[in-house]
């Protein structure tokens, strides 16, 4: 026998409010925090600075975006894993493996479309693999990643000789390099012209707001989080979309692979150690529940985006790293608290 | 004989829920007291309330004279009162001595006191007779049955003034039914009072001195179990006379949708064979335990199964999986709305569509109007009260949730519906709502299987029931078969549902 549970009949809007709430708190953190700072850093300026309220320049501004592109674009096959109920422990050592690949095919004298193709295939085997080993394996997704994490760090460093791998080619490394815009550009160029990786970041954000919203593998995704007994009760195959969810995120975090090589301009096997924790902090920022069934692609870019943020005010305030790492952890606990509490109050 | 508890006025909402308006109730000193009420009624508020786990938000209890007012469990619990719930919560990789113990070990020297410990659940065990259990190492290893043992002996360690039992015997066998009534006679005879919930009235007989019935949260009427029979207590029980509750919709069978034949899953079902026609609600009898989800589980090919055959308008289909078997048009409701049927964080839309979401998209995309536009359609038809369809379904009350689940296999357009425990949490209102739905399913020409523990319902909306006992399917026979009587019927399925049909 359950206590029965008060219905919410009628004339209450606080539930939509909340929804509202859950969408804009991030943003209004971001916000925030970018104001905040930018006055900060003015105030703390030197008296013969130049310009002390540069942290509002476009300059900047680029800069923050061109800095949060590889984590948003790995961000968004995190969100998919987070929302169905999963956790990716591997993507670090995946940006790796894949930059490396894409490395390595320039340097085979690859073009720098079939490197970034080789990334993405690399990034969506290891997902494949992270994914059959969970659905079918019935293996626990932190368990198995964390598995992956060495093993694809492992190839990567096999992979490049345990060194640097080198190649000739410049056409890639323009996808992470704001392209050089003269003083007589105009605004427009100005503005706009951020290294083709943010728009790459922010493409990629759309296409998986929109198939996590709108189609049914996303509703599928959503379904699996919130309860996977309900699902697999209502006929939808769990470990075939799991298997899909885990692909499509590798193929993501294989993108970003590519994109690191870009902005490293070589292929480097150690390169992004823990940076899955950046990208979990981001999708956790924005709102997701570990616990799956909540969050959204936008909320993890925007919380890509407070830390970035986080990291150029604390460098422009002059404040030395270990303060930012601490802050920044600070953040990403407040984040979950805040989202805690708002859960609680709906409860 | 003095009043050990007096319980006066007793009110508490949830919300805008009133799920007790006024109770009152008193239990003498080595007394018992049969707290009878339909599921829904108030009688686990009122023990929570009791037993502190929940204040009341009005009325008084009184215990030994004195006011009580436990602002939580253990406070009860030092005050005497103590409660074996109807879930088991046993430790299962602790010993049962721990188990009995739990929150009470004895301690020397801040180690755990291994002697005093065995002898302290050595005397809680022996006085329910089965002081043999105390040196078991793992109680997760004693079957179901031994583990409500231990659940009791915790309680009764404590040395209560109160002990309140709800729901004892729901896993328990006859033989071990009566091994709990001797303890408990035992305990009764020491002074200690009992409340008794239990759905069996014959148990309450046996056990009880005394009644209380409640109802929609009020006391409907008390008195000596002697006084009384059980017509009356069904009478007061559900309020009303049993037409308004089971509404029948007239009805023909018509030909078999659904044939198996010893079909067996991994534990349970161990061969069961049902016949399950167009237009025939099919009612699926057992105690807790005795496989009926299984039973149905394993239809559905949520369950394994290892052998039998199954026959789905006349094709063989014994291995399947949900998805397969949504779409040869039968459909599950889970006994466990919270846990497996929905996704409590998600709109009613999404949970009502989600198993057929094709008609909603186009390009590849869902259009959320177009669901919601259905889902309404559907909320309507079933009367389901909320605010609108992208509302969470969460936010309903337990009988429009239900609303919701069933709509979801109606949407989906299945014609052979596997209900477990369709009633389970909701109100009596909501309850009629969904057995006229059942009545009316069946006139349309579905086939529709109700698996119940609730042997009154069984009776009133199904055509024919079947009876499971230790995972072996019965032969599903009309009520009119079973007993010249309802009263007769119910006689004969309860006595093959616990293993004694003659």
């Amino acid at each position: 026998m359950s206590v029965p549970q008060p219905a919410m009949l009628g004339g209450n809007t606080r539930p939509s409010l909340a929804r509202l709430l859950a969408v804009l708190g991030p943003l209004l953190a971001l916000l925030l925090l970018w104001v905040g700072f930018g006055v900060a850093v003015a105030l703390n300026a030197d008296a013969d600075t130049i310009n002390r309220w540069s942290f509002f320049g476009i300059a900047n501004q680029k800069l923050m975006l061109e800095q949060s592109a590889i984590v948003i674009v790995a961000a968004c096959g995190m969100t998919m894993i987070i929302v169905s109920g999963g956790i990716d422990l591997s993507a670090g050592s995946v940006i790796a493996l894949s930059s490396v690949v894409a490395a390595l095919a320039l340097r085979a004298g690859w073009g720098p479309c079939a490197a970034v193709g080789a990334a993405i295939a690399t990034g969506a085997v290891a997902g494949a693999i992270n994914g059959a080993i969970v659905s079918w394996g019935r293996l626990v997704p932190f368990i198995v990643t964390l598995g992956m994490m060495g093993v694809a760090r492992g190839l990567a460093k096999g992979f490049a000789g345990n060194q640097s791998v080198n190649f000739e080619d410049d056409h890639l490394a323009v996808l992470m390099h704001t392209p050089r815009s003269g003083p007589n550009s105009s605004l427009f160029v100005q503005v706009l012209g951020v290294a083709p990786g943010v728009w790459i970041a922010l493409g990629l954000v759309l296409l998986t707001a929109l198939l996590m919203s709108r189609t049914v593998f996303g509703r599928y995704i959503y379904a699996l989080g919130s309860n996977e007994a309900a699902a697999r009760l209502c006929g939808i195959s769990v470990q075939r979309t799991k298997f899909f969810i885990y692909a499509l995120a590798g193929a993501a975090v294989g993108l970003g692979g590519a994109l690191e090589t870009a902005r490293l301009s070589v292929g480097d096997p150690s390169t992004a150690a823990g940076r899955e924790l950046d990208v979990i902090a981001a999708v956790v920022i924005g709102g997701a529940s570990l616990a799956g069934g909540t969050g959204t692609v936008f909320g993890a870019a925007i919380g890509a985006l407070i830390t970035a943020v986080l990291r150029s005010g604390s460098q422009q305030m002059g404040w030395p790293t270990y303060v930012q790492e601490i802050i920044i952890g600070l953040v990403i606990v407040l984040a979950v608290a805040v989202d805690r509490l708002r859960q609680r109050r709906r409860d | 004989m003095s009043d050990r508890l007096v319980m006066s006025g007793i009110a508490k909402s949830f919300g805008a829920t009133r799920a007790l308006e006024c109770v009152d109730l008193a239990v003498g000193a080595g007394a018992s007291l049969a707290l009878i009420g339909e599921n829904g009624a108030g009688k686990s508020t009122l023990m929570k309330i009791l037993t502190g786990a929940i204040r009341p938000d009005g009325g008084r209890m009184v215990l030994d004279g004195q006011p009580f007012a436990p602002h939580g469990p253990l406070d009860a619990r030092n005050h005497g009162v103590a409660i074996v719930h109807q879930e088991l919560a046993i430790a299962a990789e602790l010993t049962v001595a721990e188990n009995v113990l739990l929150g009470a070990l004895p301690t020397r020297g801040g180690f755990t006191d291994l002697k005093k410990q065995r002898a302290l659940a050595f005397a809680a065990l022996d006085q329910l007779g089965c002081g043999e259990l105390v040196d078991v190492r793992r109680a997760g290893d004693l079957p179901i049955a031994q583990q409500q043992l231990v659940e009791i002996a915790r309680a009764i360690a404590a040395g209560p003034r109160l002990l309140v039992l709800d729901e004892p015997t729901s896993s328990l066998t006859a033989e071990d039914v009566q091994r709990l009534f001797t303890a408990l006679r035992r305990l009764k005879a020491g002074g200690v009072s009992l409340i008794y919930i239990s759905h069996f009235l014959e148990e309450c007989r046996a056990i009880a001195d005394r009644f209380a019935v409640i109802r929609d949260g009020r006391t409907i009427s008390t008195g000596a179990m002697a006084d009384v029979t059980e017509t009356q207590i069904i009478t007061a029980m559900v309020g009303r006379e049993m037409a308004d509750i089971y509404p029948r919709t007239p009805h023909t069978i018509g030909e078999p949708l659904l044939e198996v034949r010893g079909l067996q899953g991994r534990h349970k079902p161990r061969a069961a064979d049902l016949t399950l026609r167009k237009g025939e609600v099919l009612g699926l009898f057992g105690l807790v335990g005795a496989g009926r989800s299984e039973t149905l589980r394993t239809l559905f090919g949520l369950d394994q199964v290892t052998g039998g055959a199954v026959d789905l308008r006349g094709r063989p289909a014994l291995r399947s999986t949900p998805r397969r078997r949504l779409a040869a048009g039968m459909g599950l409701l889970s006994e466990n709305r919270k846990e497996e049927g929905l996704l409590l964080g998600r709109s009613i839309a999404d949970n009502l569509t989600l198993t057929k979401l094709s008609p909603y998209v186009r390009a590849g995309l869902i259009s959320g109007r177009r669901q919601r536009a259905a889902a309404s359609g559907w909320m309507e038809k079933l009367g389901v009260k909320a605010r609108d369809p992208a509302q969470a379904i969460g936010e309903l009350s337990g009988g429009n949730q239900q609303k919701v689940a069933i709509a979801r296999l109606l949407h989906h357009g299945t014609d052979l519906l596997l209900l477990d425990e369709p009633t389970r949490g909701i109100d009596v209102g909501a309850k009629a709502h969904v057995y006229r739905l059942i009545g009316e399913l069946a006139a349309s020409g579905a086939a529709i299987v109700v698996a119940s523990s609730y042997l009154p319902e069984l009776i009133g909306v199904c055509d024919t029931i079947a009876v499971m006992c230790r995972g072996r399917l019965g032969t599903a026979r009309t009520v009119g078969e079973w007993g010249a009587t309802p009263a007769e019927a119910s006689h004969k399925i309860l006595a093959a549902a616990i293993g004694q049909e003659e």
